[in-house]
């Protein structure tokens, strides 16, 4: 098994707000990088990083064309723009948490079906 | 083949002055524009409204157009189009008039396209049979009827359309979709089908909607806010987008040259990806865009194009946002310094709100963070723990009482005498208790809209004061 590494290795990404909501892009370097992310950024991997923001839904979408998913999260930014007490209130540092996020390195994919 | 260049030299109310002089200058433009509105951003202009009523536009462009008196001499196929005019485009239009007029340009034509403001139709629009319901919660109105402060829709690029073609060189709207701002100079500039929907190119719209929303934050898609940033990208001097749309809808995207920034297939990325929801349907006025195919490609140094973008008519309904009065929100922070600052801090806030408790004063919410210590994000531990000299405590709180939060920044200033030891920089005076604008998202049919245009020269226009009559 190879160790562990940070998203930011395969990836890049922004974050803002819609509302209450924020929504995270992330953006593989590479199409094999795409693939993977596919497999080990799921949803679920994602609302479980951001879980202490007790987001009320995580929605993934494609954006196969550049390499991307786009991630929604429901209800993270504990009132919008307008509203929250938090200084990051448009949530434009959740890209930067979730590049952080420790994924299974490429060449171990395969090997590991949990992700 | 035919192209136009536009440029984007404004992403919100308080970007870079300097920012649409620089890429007037540099950027052989055909086009300017300068999109100032965020989405709460109106319902502050309807309450400057509200005292002056020939207020209610984006005060800075009154600066902003006189830096542009020279390009727009020296360039005669120049044109602005903005939405700087916010609440109030007439007098938007009036005052910037005045500044065209004194500058020796009285026979500029100023487009004003209004119709978004719903605040004054709201009753009407409710018997005609609008819920005006939240359209995430599905909440009725009743709850905050009352509280409303403002109401507008989202216009497309019609009205923009149609004050270029009467001849329009500086074109000022109210809330329009942010891209539409880019889409209007298309249409009318490369002869795309408009009027009549059915001979509307949808994939043409869609790929300068796309242009539009990469170029409308400015400096995010040319290196600014650039995940993977890093210090050989120099942004003291970063060069604001520019989008290259062709009449077959081809488009690329660069910046003035010599100027600082990047713009590559990951600025770009970053940008395309920019406070979207389902990919599939990027939702305007004026057509509904599939961004999930685009595909962009470096052609050149500073140079990106976008491709596949694909378009399908818009939904009948179009976007509303509302602002209405929710209480009162205030923040306020102190430095705390020394050995064990972070648990110096937290015992702080503590105290804070012990006093508050103490003297009776209770708020419906308030937040603690210790800045330097991972708290932008509550409960993500960031960055292992560690023994920071010195942190900034900030505590903010909400409640509908005014009195309360005036209480309550009063807590700050004692902690510098009464509180724990290495608590320094309360020296920007108290903090001031301001009114929350609450966001209510809605949606209203497209036949209950009435985009209207009226066009001057600057003399007519300065000579009205901005009144419609």
């Amino acid at each position: 098994m190879t160790e562990p590494i940070r998203l930011a290795e395969i990836a890049h990404a922004r974050s803002g707000d819609k509302g209450n909501h924020a929504n995270i892009g992330v953006i593989a370097f590479s199409e094999e990088g795409f693939r993977h992310l596919g497999k080990v950024l799921t949803e679920v991997r994602v609302a479980e990083f951001f879980l202490p923001l007790r987001p009320s839904e995580v929605r993934r979408y494609a954006l196969p064309g550049i390499h991307a998913y786009n991630f929604v999260l429901k209800n993270v930014l504990g009132g919008g723009a307008s509203r929250s007490l938090r200084t990051d209130s448009q949530g434009k540092t959740l890209s930067l948490a979730l590049l952080e996020m420790r994924i299974p390195a490429l060449e171990g994919a395969g090997m590991n079906d949990d992700g | 083949m035919k192209s136009i260049r536009v440029g984007n030299g404004a992403g919100f109310w308080g970007d870079n002055l300097d920012a649409p002089r620089r890429l007037c200058e540099a950027g052989r433009l055909d086009y300017l524009t300068l999109e100032y509105l965020a989405e709460l951003t109106m319902s502050i202009l309807a309450h400057q409204k509200s005292r002056d009523p020939s207020a209610g536009w984006v005060t800075d462009f009154g600066e902003v157009i006189a830096s542009l008196v020279p390009s727009l001499r020296a360039q005669p196929g120049l044109k602005i189009v903005t939405n700087a005019g916010g609440m109030n485009p007439r007098g938007c239009a009036a005052a910037i008039a005045d500044v065209l007029v004194q500058q020796g340009l009285p026979d500029i034509v100023i487009g004003a396209v209004s119709g978004d403001n719903l605040f004054p139709r709201l009753d009407e629009l409710l018997r005609a049979g609008e819920s005006f319901a939240h359209f995430e919660t599905g909440q009725p109105i009743d709850s905050i009827r009352n509280r409303i402060v403002s109401a507008n829709a989202y216009l497309g690029a019609g009205g923009i359309v149609e004050s270029l073609a009467g001849g329009a060189r500086i074109v000022m709207t109210g809330r329009v979709a942010d891209a539409s701002l880019t889409l209007g100079p298309a249409v009318y500039e490369l002869g795309w089908n408009w009027l009549d929907w059915a001979q509307r190119d949808w994939d043409r719209l869609a790929a300068a909607t796309v242009a539009g929303h990469l170029i409308e934050c400015g400096a995010q898609c040319t290196g600014g806010m650039f995940s993977a940033w890093r210090p050989e990208i120099s942004l003291s001097d970063v060069g604001y987008p520019i989008a290259e749309i062709s009449d077959d809808g081809r488009v690329i995207i660069t910046k003035p040259p010599e100027s600082g920034g990047t713009v590559n297939v990951e600025t770009v990325a970053e940008q395309l990806v920019y406070e979207i929801g389902d990919p599939t349907h990027y939702l305007t006025p004026d057509v509904d865009t599939d961004f999930s195919h685009v595909r962009l490609s470096q052609v050149g140094i500073d140079r990106v194009e976008v491709s596949h973008a694909r378009g399908a008519p818009p939904p009948e309904t179009l976007k509303v946002s509302l602002a209405y009065q929710d209480g009162f929100m205030a923040a306020a922070t102190l430095v705390v310094c020394g050995p064990n600052a972070v648990e110096n801090a937290r015992a702080a806030a503590a105290m804070i709100l012990d006093r508050l408790a103490s003297a009776g004063v209770r708020l419906a919410r308030t937040h603690v963070e210790i800045l330097g210590n991972g708290d932008t994000l509550p409960g993500l531990a960031m960055s292992p723990a560690s023994d920071p000299w010195d942190v900034v405590l900030r505590v903010s709180a909400a409640d509908r009482s005014r009195a309360a939060l005036e209480r309550f920044v009063r807590e700050f200033a004692p902690l510098v005498t009464a509180g724990p030891p290495g608590i320094t920089g309360y020296t920007g005076g108290r903090a001031k208790p301001h009114p929350v604008l609450a966001y209510w998202p809605t949606t209203v049919s497209r036949a209950q809209l009435n985009p209207e245009v009226v066009m001057r020269t600057a003399k007519e226009w300065a000579s009205t004061g901005g009144k419609s009559k």
